[in-house]
């Protein structure tokens, strides 16, 4: 230190790191220490800028990071340790791929000259992060350090968002070498995400809206990782078009609940006139969405009439199930500023009234009706109860997988974009509560609930424990049915009812649970009792595990049977058993 | 469509595979290998062939030449997939710009004698193959070409007493002035 402290840009590889967030304005960070990362630790402990969340499982620092940049729009940070740190992150790096999610994560690794030998806790963490992240970094020297972070940055957070990952050996966080701030040249000559969209490709797609006679506006969760000016601007389209629009599950508030244009959530579990649209039209707008196969249900029978447009800045998503028709390539911003500034001067709102009444139509059907009891709670009740309770309050929702991931969607209203966090792509269960911990530290005076099952929550249920160190006074609301449901809902539907390994015979005392936690736990069986003990919930300014009591044997209904087109969905109504073996019929294991 | 229970749609996809020839100019780094690599295993694509070297050592430059098959719309997505890794430049479907050269090169030993080691030296005569070792009873010949001519020089030395076959790999670039 003493010879080169004239120079404030010498420095270890360890302060290098620690001053590389700071300089990324990263004010929170997720992780869990271990022997090779003790140098980072031991400046993390000499430092004020950066608050550290200690976690309880490295997997559930991903999810808490992840939680954190999707409900903030900033990149989450985690930082582990080398081995089963690092391959405890897998999980959350692919779940971040998946679902576009900005995150760093910094782990440590043996020294270099141990890299290969088998030493204790080393694992080929890029080998083995290479598929799960969007770009990866083994530093073997302090001097590149400060170039690999602030490309690191640049990456995750630029083009189509995704995870990276940052491997620095001991010695190099030990090694004195030269920092420096981000600067351009950092990043890869090669790597240039194209973000303004061709302007004939715009002319044509205006062309085709205005002429669209049965038109449709398919949206995902691309528009809200493009930020608050492409929420805005796609709420302005749907304003100046009238067109009718659906959302993918990971889209779901970038245009309201409440709007009148809206059509609920499409897919599998989607609203019978959401996927009777989508199936019917004529013109599809598609706008950071990848006709995922949870979303197109039979591809070839998949919208048969329409011409589509897809506004992607991934070109790798265009044409990769479903073709399309006029491809924009770029960030949905800046194309959909670009349409509606060449349909405000050229098109006039086409005159689609008749297709707004044969929407009405389908809409009667009221494909989310579910029978109410007096006796049990309805989890689609649950779920109604808790949005009408928490309606105007600044509200965060987090979900694990499952059927309760499924009715949060359904039955919860979002208003805005970066208010519903879920894991879509990789179905991560487990995620929710993890991820409520990370909104919740970048959002410490919200109400943020994970509506949770009571088989994912177990998952990860250790994070309590971090909830209580650091008073993040997270909701777990689990909707609890002692089964994995939807595994039970398959197994029910296409494998003949044996309901193999989806019935969980011991289940812990969620309350007591809560309790040994320090946290509190709540519970509820009756209908008649529910809105009181939600309000007891949100009342509570600490931790709450809720242990909801639902039926038992409740199906997450409509639903596209595998291998059928949006038009063939099962209505609640139609659910009974006759006409589900009916719907799966064709398949082989169906009794 | 008759389909087994699966909560996944299952479909045969019925479109002809083509083969296509691929140039990628990448960063010449760690692992760079491995992320092509992995991309082709990981999302089940097929490698015919594949060379890679440094060809401008100055700029770290390497180019990977990739031989794969698989429906137009595959083969669309393995360039894409391919274009949007961080250290990858460019990628060229050389077999779409109808103005490439492909070559290989193989060394193949021959062991016989008598009358099959006369006509094994007369054939490589007529491939314009090269002798590059020697033994009484054995040849090692140099051939280069498109992929066809060495898999029909092979066929022939195979009854010949074929032993062994070292290939290259396709190398391929573009006719005229331009560079990719």
């Amino acid at each position: 230190m003493s010879d080169k402290s004239h120079d404030p840009n010498q420095m270890t590889g360890a302060a290098m790191i620690v001053r590389a967030l700071i300089d990324h304005g990263v004010t929170d960070i997720f992780g869990y220490p271990g022997g090779a990362v003790l140098p980072i630790y031991d400046e993390i402990f000499q430092q004020s800028h950066i608050q550290h969340i200690l976690v309880r499982h490295e997997q559930g620092a991903g999810h808490a990071a992840e939680g954190y940049a999707r409900s903030t729009g900033k990149p989450g940070v985690a930082l582990v340790t080398s081995g089963p740190g690092a391959t405890n992150m897998v999980t959350p790096l692919t779940d971040a791929l998946m679902d576009s999610i900005p995150l760093v994560c910094i782990s440590g690794q043996v020294p270099t000259h141990l890299i290969g030998n088998d030493a204790f806790q080393e694992c080929d963490t890029v080998g083995i992060t290479r598929p799960c992240t969007k770009h990866n970094w083994l530093v073997r020297d302090v001097n590149d350090l400060a170039k690999v972070l602030h490309e690191a940055f640049y990456v995750a957070t630029s083009g189509r968002p995704g995870p990276v990952l940052v491997d620095v050996p001991k010695d190099v966080q030990f090694a004195t070498g030269t920092y420096h701030p981000p600067r351009k040249s950092d990043v890869h000559r090669s790597y240039a995400p194209r973000l303004k969209g061709d302007a004939t490709q715009i002319r044509k797609a205006v062309a085709l809206l205005a002429s669209a006679k049965r038109p449709v506006i398919y949206s995902g969760g691309g528009v809200i990782n493009s930020g608050p000016e492409a929420t805005k601007l796609l709420r302005e389209l749907v304003e100046v078009t009238g067109f009718p629009i659906t959302s993918t599950l990971m889209g779901l508030g970038a245009y309201p609940a409440s709007g009148k244009n809206w059509l609920g959530m499409l897919g599998m579990h989607g609203t019978y006139e959401a996927n009777m649209t989508m199936h019917d039209c004529d013109v599809m707008l598609c706008v950071g969405a990848r006709f995922d196969d949870r979303i197109t249900g039979r591809v070839d029978a998949f919208s048969p009439g329409s011409k589509k447009i897809h506004i992607d800045i991934d070109p790798s998503s265009i044409n990769k199930n479903i073709r399309v028709d006029v491809p924009i390539i770029g960030d949905c911003g800046n194309i959909l500023g670009d349409i509606l500034q060449v349909f405000k001067a050229e098109a006039k709102k086409p005159d689609i009234k008749s297709w707004w009444q044969q929407i009405a139509q389908w809409r009667a059907r009221n494909s989310l009706y579910y029978k109410k009891s007096n006796d049990v709670i309805l989890p689609q009740h649950a779920i109604q109860s808790l949005f009408e309770q928490t309606r105007g309050k600044d509200t965060y929702i987090t979900t694990e997988v499952g059927q309760h991931q499924m009715w949060a969607a359904q039955f919860y209203g979002f208003e805005e974009p970066h208010r519903w966090m879920t894991s879509g792509g990789l179905g991560t269960m487990g995620y929710g509560l993890p991820a409520a911990v990370g909104v919740q530290v970048a959002h410490p005076d919200s109400l943020v609930i994970d509506i949770a099952g009571d088989a994912s929550v177990q998952m990860t249920m250790q994070e309590m424990s971090t909830a209580v160190q650091y008073e993040l006074p997270i909701k777990i609301f689990i909707l609890n049915n002692q089964y994995m449901g939807m595994v039970r809902q398959w197994q029910q539907l296409l494998h003949g009812n044996r309901l193999s390994h989806s019935y969980s015979e011991a289940l812990p005392d969620f309350v007591k649970l809560a309790e040994a936690y320090g946290a509190v736990g709540l519970q509820v069986h009756k209908p008649a009792d529910l809105d009181g003990a939600i309000k007891e919930m949100i009342s509570v300014k600490r931790p709450v595990l809720f242990d909801c009591r639902v039926a038992a044997l409740e199906n997450c209904f409509p639903m596209i049977p595998s291998g059928k087109a949006h038009n063939e969905m099962l209505l609640p109504e139609q659910a009974n058993d006759e006409a589900t073996a009916k719907a799966f019929a064709g398949g082989k294991a169906l009794v | 469509m008759n389909q087994p229970a699966s909560a996944y749609f299952i479909e045969d996809r019925h479109d002809p595979n083509e083969t296509h020839t691929l140039a990628v100019l990448v960063q010449n780094e760690p692992g760079v290998l491995a992320r092509v690599i992995g991309l082709f295993s990981g999302r089940g694509y097929n490698i015919e062939s594949l060379t890679v070297s440094e060809t401008e050592a100055q700029k770290h430059l390497s180019r990977i030449t990739i031989v794969t098959t698989g429906t137009p719309m595959v083969i669309e997505q393995i360039k894409h997939q391919l274009d949007r890794m961080i250290p990858v430049y460019r990628v060229v479907d050389m077999t779409l710009t109808k103005r490439s050269i492909e070559r290989e090169l193989a060394m193949v030993k021959v062991r016989g004698q008598g009358e099959h080691r006369v006509e094994a030296l007369r054939l490589a005569d007529a491939f314009r193959a090269r002798v590059i070792d020697a033994t009484t009873e054995s040849f090692v010949f140099e051939i280069t070409g498109n992929t066809d001519k060495i898999n029909q020089f092979i066929d022939l030395m195979r009854p010949l007493g074929l032993v062994e076959v070292s290939r290259t790999g396709v190398a391929a670039i573009g006719r005229g002035p331009e560079g990719m």
